[in-house]
This record gives C-alpha cells, structure tokens and sequence, in this order.
C-alpha cells in the first residue's frame, strides 16, 4: 500500500498506456484509433514528467524570496523539478502533434475515397 | 573543417531540404539537382569520415561543444561509419533514379517529394550516427513522419496501407521511448555509452529488463520483424517507384543497426546471452519470419509485392544473425546490413524500371523484358544471384558468415532456414528470368524472313546508371569481403560473444 501511495503516478500510466493500445488495435473507427493514438503518446508525457516532478518543489528557473528586503536564491538543486525531463517532453509533444496530424490526414483522405471511416466497411470497399 | 564531418553528414541534406521547399515555390525543375548536389555531399562526407575512422579509431563529436553526457554526441565508430556510407550512397543513387519516375508518377508534387526525400534522408543519417537515445528518438520520428507522407502518395490502397503503418509505428516509436524512459530512471542519463558503463552495476534489476523488452519490441516493429510485419507488404507495394526504391532497402536496415547499437553498446553481450535467456524466443522469431517471408513471396503475382516479403525474410537474417551470440553471426549481419540495403535498392530500381516502361510489375509486363529491355534485365540478374547468395555477389559471403555463426551456436533451424530462404529465391528469380527470355510461345518464334522485332525501349540513361553502380557494387563489394571485414567489422566486434 506505501508503495502505491508513493508509485500511484506509474500506475495510472500503464492504465493510459493500456486504454491507448486496446483503441488503437481494437478499435475499428478510425477517428477512434488517432483518439487512442492521442492517449498512447499523451500516457508516456505524463510518464516522462511524473518521474522528474518532485513534491514542493518549483520550476527550474533560479528563484528568490523577498523577506524584509533580502533576497534569499534557491541555489539548492534539489528544490527544482528536474528540467530535463520536461525539456525531453516538449520535443515529444511536437512529434506528438505532427503524427496526429498526419494520420487525421490520412483519415481525412481515406473517407473522402471511401466515404466511410469504419475500418471493416472499408475493407469490404477494397475486396 | 576537417574534424566537422561528422555533423555535416546530417547538416547538408536538413538544410537542403529547406532550400529545396523555398525553391520548389519557384522552380521544380531545379529540386532535383538540387537534391542530388545535397545528398552527394553527404555522401562524400560520410566516406571521409569513413577514412577517419579507419585510421583514428572511434570519433566523438560534441554538438554545441557540450561535454558527453550533458550534451549531445555523435559518436562514430565503424559501424556508424558503414552504415552511414551505404545510407548515404543508397540515398544518392535513388535520388539520381527518381528523376523520370517521379516526373511520370508525382507531376505536380514534384518538390514536396524531393524535401521529404531529403529530410528523411536526414532522419535516417542522424539516427546512425548519433549516440544520444532521446535524440535518436526525435530522428526516427522525422524519418517515420517523412516516410508516412512519402508511402501516401502511392496510388490506390496506399492511405490505408499508409494510415496501418502510422498506427503501428507510433507504438513502435512509443515502446521505444518508454524503454528510454525506464532507463533514465535508473542510469539518469540518455547517452547510450554512459548508460552502458552504468547498467553492469545494475544487472538484477527489474526495471532494466523491461526497459530492454520495451525498446526491443519497439525496434522489432519498426524493421517488421514476424510477428509484427503486417504493415510492411502492403505500405511498400502502392507507395511510389521513388519511395518504394528508398524507403525499402533502409529503414529496416537503420532498424537493424538501432537493435544492433541497444544490444551491444547500451546493453552488453554477456547479460543478453548470460544472465537473460530470451535467445531461444528470439531465434524462433528470427527462423518463422525467414520461412513466412519466402512462402509468402513465392505466392505474390506482382514483383514488387514478392521484394516486399523477402524483406520480411531478410530481417529474419539479420536478427538471426545477431543472436546467435557468435563473432562470426555478429559480422554477418553487419556485413549484411550493406549488402541486404544495396541489393534490396538494385532489385526495386529494377522493378521501378519496368514499372516504368510497361505500367505494372507482373509476370506478364516481364515477358520479352530481355529483348527489350537487355540493361535491365543484366541488372536484375546481378541483383538476382546475390539475393540467392552466389559468389563472387556479396550475398554469398553474408549468409556464409550467418550459417557459420548459427553452426558455432549450434542452431540448426536457423541454417536449415537460411537454406530454404536460399533456395526459394532461387525459384523466385529463376521464374522471373525465363519469363524475361523464354516467354515467346513455338508460334512466336521469330521466322528469320519476317520481321518480328520487339520494341528497344531499355530503361532511360538517368535510371540505368543508378541501377549499374548497385549492381557492380554488390560484385565490388563481394569481392572486398575480406577487406571490409578485417579493416572495419572485426575491431567493433564486442567481447562476450562466442
């Protein structure tokens, strides 16, 4: 149970993770795949930033508070969230953002072809 | 300018490709010189940092001048080396061969396609040559985003096909990073070597175990690997001739190389084959996909379909190759990793050709193909007896090397797969050559007093010269074996293996 109270952040990314996967392999709309595909790449950001997030922690910009007048910086590191991981993720939302954008693409052009986006009458169309 | 090679192998062709949007606005005719011109001088960088590492051992480039594991590194060795050369030449050569299929094929998307050509010719370089697992990440996805349009613009199935693969790639690209993720956790830093002298300290530990089925898994779906090549066949067969004759023979490969660099360098010889014992599981993965790969090549009608599946099979090789946990498996793959991409590009700038001239790639557009198309069908025939494995082609020389490998390892499906894979390429050509020569029926055999010509209509100049330096190279580097394998292969071989 303190396990889970200190790990919960993992466990609901495997069940994102698993609510991503099943849509995008089980589902058969295809608007319905790029949503799963959506929650899939969505699961791993919040996982990235989960394990550099710290409680209490602030934003990895050097920081100060005013008391009486006197600036006190925060020079300790372990007061900021590691800047790393977020920086990662910034890249991974951009490439997020561009494959969704290609498969609605894609998903745009199939229903135009096939005037549907069920995947099954889709194929039916093909032979 | 001289210790600046390294990155310019990636530079050239990214800023080509901004060149290339900017003057495709204005004039698509110069955007395929244009790309020939970048492409030719990453290839040239490529060689000369090939030489380097020949003589100097492994080069560490630092991108920003930022001290390896904070930064950034490119990192060549000579496995990099190589494979950055044959991408690079493989790119070139294509891009010289597309001129006349994509005028014929792509009329008014002419500069689109050369700035996706060019930047996923830059996807794939910086993915070889980098050293950082983030980084590579953000590389594969500019080649996987590239070669997701480029595959659509094919005819027919091809945005289903294309939607499939955007589907299966991205979870190929996410198990990737997730496997990145878990290994940040524990090592805390994205530099494959750095996070290889850290992980002997932590050889017990769950998470790096799952780390590593996370990145092989992602890694296996990205270069199709049975059983999940389902994507493959289909997205290559409607793409076009020019995407076709690129996207084939290196994404898969770069693949291989990724597998290649997580097992060896980031992780170790000694905990893949000691301490876990995945390699029975892989080695039945790596037999099925050789086996399912030439069966179903041997039931495609259309040739393009057939290249398609010996993919499948060659991936089979590759990975085989790799997990036989032998020196001499471990070189040829390698080894194949060149020779699978330059005959895997001879074979579809044939098929192109004739895709070319006669408007589809059947047995029936081959029949006369000898009389009329005679360059071609040479070609076809060099490619031919390497993908069968004759000498002195470069093909023979990487199966020997597997088959001794998988002997030392005593892992007898594999050779006996290999063999199969051998003689059902022989069947599959051999088909295609007799079409090519002995179509002609009694009836139709030519009366020497009529004149019953067939039409001279051989492939054009710009895609036969293409074609020929494949060819010949896959004889060159037939004939080289013993050089490239003494001078670049062996001093990378890692410790730990048989």
């Amino acid at each position: 149970m303190e396990w889970l109270q200190i790990n919960y952040n993992y466990l609901l990314v495997i069940v994102l993770l698993m609510i991503g996967l099943w849509a995008m392999i089980g589902k058969n709309n295809l608007v319905k795949k790029c949503i799963g595909m959506c929650i899939f790449q969505n699961a791993i950001i919040m996982f990235f930033i989960s394990m550099g997030a710290k409680a209490g922690s602030t934003i990895p910009i050097l920081n100060y508070t005013k008391v009486n007048g006197v600036k006190t910086y925060f020079t300790e590191a372990s007061m900021y969230a590691n800047p790393l991981t977020q920086i990662l993720m910034l890249t991974a939302i951009v490439v997020g953002v561009a494959t969704l954008g290609m498969a609605l693409t894609l998903v745009q052009k199939i229903y135009s072809e096939y005037g549907t986006c069920e995947e099954d009458e889709i194929l039916k169309k093909i032979g | 300018m001289e210790q600046q090679y390294p990155v310019l192998i990636v530079i050239i062709p990214m800023f080509t490709a901004m060149v290339l949007t900017l003057a495709g606005w204005f004039k698509p005719a110069v955007c395929q010189p244009l790309a020939v011109v970048g492409l030719l001088g990453s290839f040239l960088s490529a060689v000369a940092t090939l030489t380097k590492v020949s003589a100097g051992g492994v080069i560490s480039y630092r991108l920003g001048g930022w001290e390896p594991p904070f930064g950034i590194e490119y990192r060549v060795d000579g496995l990099n080396a190589l494979v950055l050369v044959m991408v690079s030449l493989v790119a070139l050569l294509v891009a010289i061969f597309a001129r006349k299929p994509v005028e014929k094929e792509l009329g008014n998307k002419i500069s689109n396609f050369y700035t996706l050509f060019v930047l996923l010719v830059t996807g794939l370089l910086g993915m070889t040559i980098t050293g950082d697992a983030f980084n590579l990440y953000v590389l594969l996805e500019i080649a996987a985003l590239t070669s997701y349009a480029l595959l659509a613009m094919g005819r027919g199935r091809a945005y289903m096909a294309t939607f499939n693969y955007v589907i299966l790639g991205t979870i190929g690209a996410c198990f990737y990073l997730f496997g990145v993720g878990l290994l940040l956790i524990k090592t805390g830093s994205l530099n494959m070597v750095d996070i290889g002298s850290i992980l002997p300290q932590l050889a017990g530990s769950q998470t790096v175990l799952i780390a590593f089925g996370f990145l092989m898994a992602g890694v296996w779906i990205k270069m199709a690997l049975f059983p999940f090549h389902g994507w493959l066949p289909n997205a290559y067969t409607y793409a076009p001739t020019a995407t076709s004759c690129l996207v084939a023979p290196l994404m898969t490969k770069v693949s291989v190389y990724i597998m290649l660099r997580i097992m060896f360098t980031v992780y170790s010889a000694d905990w893949i084959f000691n301490v876990i014992q995945w390699k029975p599981v892989v080695m039945i993965l790596a037999v099925v996909a050789i086996l399912m790969g030439s069966f179903f090549a041997l039931a495609q009608r259309d040739i393009k379909r057939m290249l398609t599946y010996l993919i499948v099979a060659e991936i089979g090789y590759m990975v085989g190759g790799a997990w036989t946990g032998t020196t001499a498996g471990l070189t040829g793959t390698i080894y194949h990793i060149m020779a699978d991409g330059l005959m895997t590009v001879c074979l579809f700038m044939v098929i192109g050709s004739v895709v070319y001239r006669k408007g589809k790639a059947n047995f029936e557009s081959f029949k006369d193909a000898f009389q009329s198309m005679p360059w071609t069908m040479s070609a076809l025939i060099i490619g031919g007896l390497s993908m069968i494995g004759v000498p002195p082609t470069c093909g023979f020389f990487s199966k020997w090397y597997l088959i001794s490998g998988a002997y030392q390892s005593s892992d007898y499906a594999f050779i006996v797969a290999l063999l199969i894979s051998s003689l059902v390429n022989a069947i599959l050509f051999i088909r295609i050559v007799e079409t090519a020569f002995f179509s002609a029926t009694p009836s139709e055999i030519p009366d020497p007093h009529s004149h019953h010509e067939v039409d001279y209509a051989d492939s054009p100049v710009s895609m036969l010269i293409p074609m020929w330096v494949s060819a010949l190279a896959l004889i060159a580097m037939g004939l080289y074996t013993g050089e490239i394998v003494t001078r670049w292969i062996q001093p990378i071989l890692p410790g730990g293996l048989i």
